[in-house]
């Protein structure tokens, strides 16, 4: 039997104190945590449940014009935030794009940050995983693994990170504060998830008992939301981990590109932040060849993990497109598909 | 028998059949009040919990037995050491449609997600850490998971039962005599039963009679063969099966949990309940089984048929066969001199495949429509002129006519709907206002018309209402509404006066409800019954000085609105509670029995058919496609319930939809498991997937394939729209893909 304590703290404090202990771990809606403990992939002695910790379900804007995302508002709650949807769309679309409704109105912007990957061979328990189990080995490698790493992966590991909302924010040099037993630290989301190197088991530079309080973007990510957009490939229109996605912010002034922002979704162990491919965008008039140049960048040092080469084009194309979607301008509403190629007229609000 | 029929069409006057009535269980379903079978909790009920093999091929050596056993809660572990013997041999096959089973005969492990124990708790709980606590150790062989490394063989039976090799003509002969000539390999994936309710039994034993809780597609076949397995007599073993969350083939057959749970409630003499988790139905109950279908197809040099060559091999499994006739579907549609279907197959370590919706039909009609599309391609001719060119006036090869096949029509108006006339023949030349590239494919649909001996029962009660009974199954379309319709018509009565009876397997056999053939079987003998029950009650009040209808027994009486009317003269009647009141009468009973009449299906081929048109928008340089248009038009006798039917029709399009564009269960090539065995990883479409959909109800009326001119419409909309997407896809495109599901990569080109 699994058992495990189950701890509901009053406070930030005692949740700390509470996760510190080796093999905890926090519980936000559990959309993700609960079915890895059902399937056996994730067995935490101890679940700190944080649900009813006061003040984490709060948007707050602050008097620079960047935002405090509380680590328990819901992905649906932010999303559908006007101040927020309008000032930061990229991110807006990227959660619209995750997940299904019902999902996404229990899913929480902490728990999301923090969720683990669908390579199947960390859930089948009967598969070697150095992710679930340090050393075991891998599986997937010589696997099913179409949809698995490009970038950044090592004989170790070749998963991916599932998250369209970490990609935009990690385009976005977004922070998460985080408490723990030595107190409050900031960590830039882009240095949240770890590549997997040779311990792939460390999935994020959070340490024990850290937890994640809230997430800020800064008021510099505002100055791109009149060009930004998340692009999403999936197998089916809704309720489907992407293929391969990319967020793109442009920054245009006179006609030249001031400042850009590439991530890419669905590629490597984390969300994969292109600063080679932004750096050379910047100065430029925004072009086709200078949008391919920046791709072709982006995925320079892509290699396949296995059945998958034909991720990394794809990704190529994906760029290109987010890059020329961004450039075209945010759209006006929400599309009626956010984050879909083939929802290119805005729309009504989503609601699939 | 059909003089018969025409005749008695002349006592029908029921306004019932052809209304566009709700689901009767409807609003019961959508409260949630519906009870279905794993919603019964008897008293002292245990539940059961398989313990499944991780390995496909093998033998466990070991389980941690003391383990589960020693946890709180467990009451029993069953393993091969100490399951009770079965009256019938579990690797003997059941005829007509029994498999082999695994119900812990041995150690040996066969597939993936195989029960290899079966653990049973006071608590679900329990039982499932009691599984889990088994710890199973395994010796491991390698896994045959493809044509290149499991055996290939001849299959002795295709299907139920049909011959492997069917041959009209000389199809070599006809190819060197071609013009042109096609040929291609294509290739469906396995796919894996997903009705939204799993499998699940409630099984009881009270001395050597059992009851069983479960959904059932076909109760009398099922109750004998649980008859057999326990050595009991089948009128010892009662189903009850309320509703079915869905059907699709896979709860016509039985299976080794289930028995394992049966076996566990006599050893226990407890009431055990068993319901398959999510993960545990990729494997044991069946699925859609791969294929590798190559097409020949030789054309002259008007776009005429010289021959059709359609070749599949079918995986099946280790250790019993259930053969995909995929080839077949080649068989009924287009006109050719020439046609061969054949088949071979190929064992791999997996659960044997089943019928899944439309099995056969649905693969090969997905290799053979994008086939015929590739054909008309290389003629230059449009694929619905190519497809009328070579229609097939009679059944190919047999020459028999059909006994009713409205496809033209259906061609016509699914065309005319979908604005066909429109269309480029250039792949790669229309598209969108937003620049994507847009399609449109066709594919013609088909299925056969089987029909099941069914019996069922009518008895029209004193107070004018009638009680009505079949033993079928209602799987969610609605099948007990149609029902009651058709019952009905025939006692001339409303609906809502009716009550229908159905699901217990004490009532009269309803026969099977697959094929697309419940309506028609079990439709025909409530019919029956009903004119039965109208005769007997006609029988007194002929005879009777006082009825208004006395001495009307050689004009004859006709059954409307509740009342008898004398044929010659409607205006004298009498009702049915007054015709039963003064005769002292409670109730009178009608009972029949129908089949179909061998003679005339010997004399006619039966198919409903169908015409597919979907439009596909693909992005250009992304691959992503999304299907934006579906129109169905199909022909299939006589409707019972149009709202019904179209539902029926839009499911199967949506499947097609699917089977074109997102389902595949994902083997690992080098163990046997499957990797996406949940509804997060295994695709079906989302209501964001589904297009418009339209589906034309052609008018067809069909006097052979059964008296009430229905055929069936469960299973014929899979058919047809797979290859009307795919062949889509390729005119956005200008890339045929010939492996299904057609996925990004396949479109990522220029």
């Amino acid at each position: 039997m699994n058992r495990f304590d189950y701890i509901r703290p009053a406070s930030i404090p005692e949740a700390v104190a509470a996760a510190a202990e080796q093999g905890s771990a926090y519980l936000a809606a559990g959309t993700n945590l609960l079915d890895l403990m059902k399937g056996g992939a994730a067995r935490p002695q101890r679940l700190v449940d944080i649900t009813r910790l006061p003040g984490l379900d709060r948007i707050e804007w602050q008097p620079d014009g960047g935002v405090r995302v509380g680590a328990m508002v819901r992905n649906a709650d932010l999303a559908y935030d006007e101040r927020f949807a309008g000032t930061f769309p990229a991110v807006a679309e990227a959660l619209l794009s995750g997940a299904s409704a019902q999902l996404r109105n229990a899913a929480t912007v902490g728990g999301n940050l923090m969720q683990r990957t669908r390579c199947a061979y960390f859930h089948d328990l009967a598969s070697a995983c150095n992710r679930r189990a340090p050393g075991s080995g891998c599986d997937a490698l010589g696997g099913e693994s179409r949809l698995h790493a490009v970038l950044g992966w090592s004989e170790h590991c070749i998963a991916t990170h599932p998250s369209d909302f970490c990609v935009p924010l990690t385009a976005l040099d977004a922070v998460v504060e985080v408490e723990g037993p030595h107190g409050r630290r900031e960590i830039a989301v882009d240095a949240l998830h770890m590549l997997p190197g040779a311990t792939p088991e460390q999935e994020t530079s959070l340490l024990p008992g850290e937890l994640i309080v809230a997430l800020r973007l800064p008021a510099e990510a505002a100055a791109f939301s009149r060009n930004a957009r998340y692009l999403k490939l999936r197998e089916r229109t809704s309720y489907a981990f992407a293929v391969v996605s990319a967020a793109a912010a442009l920054k245009i002034e006179g006609g030249a590109i001031r400042a850009a922002r590439i991530a890419l979704g669905g590629v490597a162990a984390k969300p994969w932040r292109a600063r080679d491919a932004e750096v050379s965008l910047v100065s430029l008039p925004a072009s086709p060849e200078a949008f391919i140049h920046a791709a072709n960048l982006a995925l320079a040092e892509a290699r396949p993990s296995g059945d998958n080469a034909f991720k990394i084009e794809l990704a190529r194309r994906i760029v290109v497109r987010a890059l020329t979607l961004a450039l075209e301008g945010t759209p006006e509403t929400m599309p009626a598909l956010p984050a879909s190629p083939l929802s290119m007229n805005p729309g009504v609000n989503h609601v699939a | 028998m059909l003089h018969e029929t025409v005749l008695r069409q002349h006592a029908r006057h029921g306004s019932n059949a052809g209304q566009p009535l709700t689901r009767r269980d409807g609003v019961l379903k959508v409260t949630g009040r519906a009870t279905y079978a794993a919603d019964n909790h008897p008293e002292g009920m245990l539940y059961a919990v398989t313990a499944v093999s991780r390995i496909a091929r093998g033998r466990v050596t070991a389980l941690d037995v003391d383990a589960a056993r020693a946890h709180p809660g467990v009451v029993e572990v069953i393993t091969p050491a100490n399951r009770p013997p079965l009256a019938h041999d579990p690797d003997e096959k059941m005829p007509p449609f029994g498999f082999r089973v695994e119900v812990l005969q041995d150690d040996s492990v066969r597939y993936v997600n195989q029960p290899i124990a079966l653990v049973v708790a006071e608590t679900l709980e329990a039982a499932t850490e009691g599984a889990a606590l088994l710890n199973p150790q395994y010796e491991a062989e390698s896994a045959r998971t493809g044509p290149h490394n499991g055996e290939h063989f001849a299959p002795p039976a295709i299907g139920v039962g049909a011959p492997p090799r069917t041959a009209h003509g000389d199809v070599e002969a006809g190819l060197a005599a071609a013009a042109r000539v096609t040929e291609a390999e294509y290739v469906t994936p396995p796919q894996y039963h997903n009705a939204m309710e799993p499998h699940a039994v409630v099984a009881q034993w009270d001395g050597d009679r059992l009851t069983l809780d479960m959904p059932n597609q076909a109760l009398a076949l099922s109750c004998a063969s649980y008859a057999a397995y326990f050595g009991i007599p089948v009128e010892n073993v009662v189903i009850r099966s309320p509703f079915l969350g869905g059907g699709f083939g896979s709860k016509a057959i039985l299976n080794g949990p289930h028995i394992l749970a049966i076996v566990a409630a006599r050893m226990l003499n407890r009431p055990v309940k068993l319901a398959l988790t999510r993960t545990q139905m990729y494997g044991p109950v069946g699925h859609r089984g791969r294929t590798w279908q190559k097409l020949r197809i030789g054309t002259d040099s008007d776009g005429r048929l010289t021959a059709l060559h359609h070749h599949a091999l079918c995986a099946t499994s280790s250790f019993d066969e259930f053969i995909e006739p995929a080839a077949n579907a080649s068989l009924p549609l287009y006109a050719s001199p020439a046609i061969l279907s054949e088949h071979e197959a190929l064992r791999l370590d997996i659960g044997t495949p089943g019928p899944m919706r439309a099995p056969g039909e649905a693969s090969g009609s997905a290799a053979l429509e994008v086939a015929m599309d590739e054909a008309a391609e290389a003629c230059g001719m449009d694929p619905l002129a190519f497809r009328q060119a070579n229609y097939a006036e009679t059944e190919p090869g047999t020459g028999r006519p059909f006994s009713s096949k409205a496809l033209r029509e259906c061609y016509t108006e699914g065309a005319k709907r979908f604005g066909w006339s429109r269309r480029p023949l250039a792949p790669r030349t229309m598209r969108d206002e937003n620049g994507l590239l847009v399609g449109w494919g066709m594919g013609t649909a088909v299925f056969h018309c089987p029909h099941f001996p069914a019996q069922a029962r009518a008895t029209l009660r004193a107070d004018g209402s009638a009680l009505v009974e079949t033993a079928g199954a209602d799987m969610g379309q609605g099948a007990w509404t149609a029902l009651a319709q058709i019952a009905a018509e025939a006692l001339g009565l409303e609906p809502d006066q009716v009550e229908l009876r159905s699901g217990i397997s004490t009532l009269p056999d309803g026969g099977i409800a697959g094929g697309s053939g419940h309506t028609a079987s079990a439709g025909l003998a409530l019919h029956n019954a009903g004119d039965d029950a109208i005769a007997r009650l006609a029988e007194i009040a002929v005879a009777d000085p006082a009825s208004p209808l006395f001495g009307a027994g050689n004009i004859g009486v006709v059954a409307r609105n509740g009342r008898l009317h004398r044929r010659d003269d409607e205006g004298r009647s009498e009702s049915y509670s007054d015709i039963l009141a003064r005769a002292d009468r409670s109730e009178v009973i009608g009972t029949a029995k129908a089949a179909r009449d061998p003679a005339v299906a010997e004399a006619h081929a039966m198919f409903s058919h169908g015409a597919v048109f979907a439009e596909v928008k693909v992005d250009p340089d992304l691959g992503q496609v999304r299907v934006s248009r579906l129109v169905g038009a199909f022909a299939a006798g006589r409707i019972i319930n149009p709202r019904l039917v179209r539902s029926q029709y839009f499911g199967g399009m949506i499947w097609g939809l699917s089977f074109a564009l997102q389902e595949e269960a994902i083997t690992d090539r080098r163990t046997g498991r499957i990797m996406n065995a949940d509804l997060a990883e295994y695709h079906v479409p989302v209501n964001a997937d589904v297009p418009s959909l339209d589906a034309i109800l052609v008018p067809e009326d069909d006097l052979y394939v059964n008296p009430l001119g229905v055929k069936g419409v469960g299973e014929i909309g899979i058919t047809g729209t797979v290859g009307a997407i795919a062949n889509a896809v390729w005119h956005a495109t200008g890339v045929r893909v010939r492996r299904f599901p057609i996925r990004i990569e396949d479109l990522l080109v220029n």
